[in-house]
């Protein structure tokens, strides 16, 4: 099952259960290390929505930023260059390895405008 | 209206794994799930592997694959039982895909399960098969920037396997470097440099497969003393 499908699934489930038939937008969560390229989603949504009672409802994306913790001293802080993410180092101790990362790996679907 | 879900969108895939995962454990299996780009050497590692420890594990193989079933041939000439899953132009395997392909392999006795994934480093590293444990595949072949710019499966991998040494007096490739940037995101990553040509570097991955088999039956002995 794709990405795209599985989403989907999640927002037929939840249209049934609210009693909603038509679908406004979806807002989809994306961690900024979860490799989920925007555009490769916008385009399997749209594929796999054609000709469905989905067809012309709108994804928005929203990418959730890195959040880690210092392996070091404990710090938390989210690295100010997402284009580089490895090798950040701690603004409080300067250990650039083996970070935690708390937040940044997640794909989620945050919620659904529908009537 | 607006109607507030925060459900995770791979919430489907992951329960399978789940269950998956659960139903290893009682059979005491090592599940390992192969990551790398196309042409890194996977079924070459596996091909060294089956036949280098075929007396002390009993070692079975799921190969994914887009359409051919090409590896699984190449694995079963080494002994082991192999199973094709062909993904039909998916990506990457999911976990429905491996209970399916269970129902074709005899995991009695088991030892280790191998995934070998579609040839792709983005969307395999996102859905789990149930795996104990990621394997990161990287040839030197292929350039030292791989792990900063795929952090997502370098940080989730427990090994990085770094192929092709054989070919580093011809590339640019800087060991320190790869090694330096899987670390940054995951400090526990067990790095081996090898080759499956000159089999270099492969004694010191099987010492790490031993390990991690009798971790995983460790784990589910009953705890009686
Ligand atoms: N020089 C050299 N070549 C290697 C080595 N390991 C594998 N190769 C070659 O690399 C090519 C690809 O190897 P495979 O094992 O098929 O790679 P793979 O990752 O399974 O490829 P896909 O399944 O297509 O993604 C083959 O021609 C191998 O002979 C190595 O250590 N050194
Ligand atoms: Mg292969
Ligand atoms: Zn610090």
């Amino acid at each position: 099952m794709s990405i795209a499908q599985s989403l989907v699934g999640i927002v037929q489930q939840e249209m049934a259960k609210h009693g909603v038939t038509r679908l406004v937008s979806v807002l989809v969560r994306h961690g900024a290390l979860a490799a989920v390229v925007p555009h490769a989603l916008e385009f399997a949504w749209q594929a796999v929505t054609q000709d469905t009672p989905l067809a012309g409802a709108r994804l928005d994306m929203e990418e959730v930023p890195v959040r880690l913790r210092c392996s070091s001293c404990g710090k938390e802080f989210s690295p100010e260059e997402c284009d580089r993410l490895m090798l950040i180092p701690c603004p409080s101790c300067g250990e650039d390895l083996g970070h935690e990362v708390l937040e940044g790996k997640e794909l989620y679907i945050e919620n659904l405008e529908a009537e | 209206m607006q109607i507030p879900v925060v459900r995770n969108i791979l919430e489907a895939n992951d329960r399978i794994a789940e269950e998956l995962r659960k139903r290893f454990a009682v059979q005491h299996i090592l599940v390992l799930n192969l990551i790398s780009s196309p042409g890194s050497g996977k079924t070459s590692t596996l091909e060294r592997t089956l036949t280098d420890l075929k007396d002390e594990f009993k070692m079975a193989v799921i190969e994914g694959d887009l359409t051919t079933d090409n590896d699984a041939r190449r694995v079963a000439a080494t002994g082991a039982q192999a199973v094709q899953i062909n993904t039909d132009g998916a990506c990457h395997l999911d976990s429905g895909m491996v209970l399916d392909a269970l129902a074709s392999i005899n995991t009695d006795g088991l030892d280790i399960l191998f995934v070998e994934n579609v040839g792709n480093l983005v969307c395999p590293a996102e859905f789990t098969v149930g795996e104990d444990h990621k394997v990161a595949l990287l040839s030197v072949a292929e350039g030292d920037d791989k792990p900063e710019k795929y952090p997502l499966l370098f940080a989730e991998a427990a090994v990085m396997l770094l192929n092709k040494v054989d070919l580093l007096p011809y590339v640019d490739f800087d060991l320190d470097k790869a090694t330096r940037h899987a670390r940054a995101l995951n400090k526990d990553i067990a790095v081996f440099p090898m080759s499956c040509r000159t089999k270099e570097g492969l004694p010191a991955w099987y010492d790490w497969l031993r390990a991690a088999v009798a971790a995983k039956k460790a784990k589910m002995r009953p705890v009686t003393d």
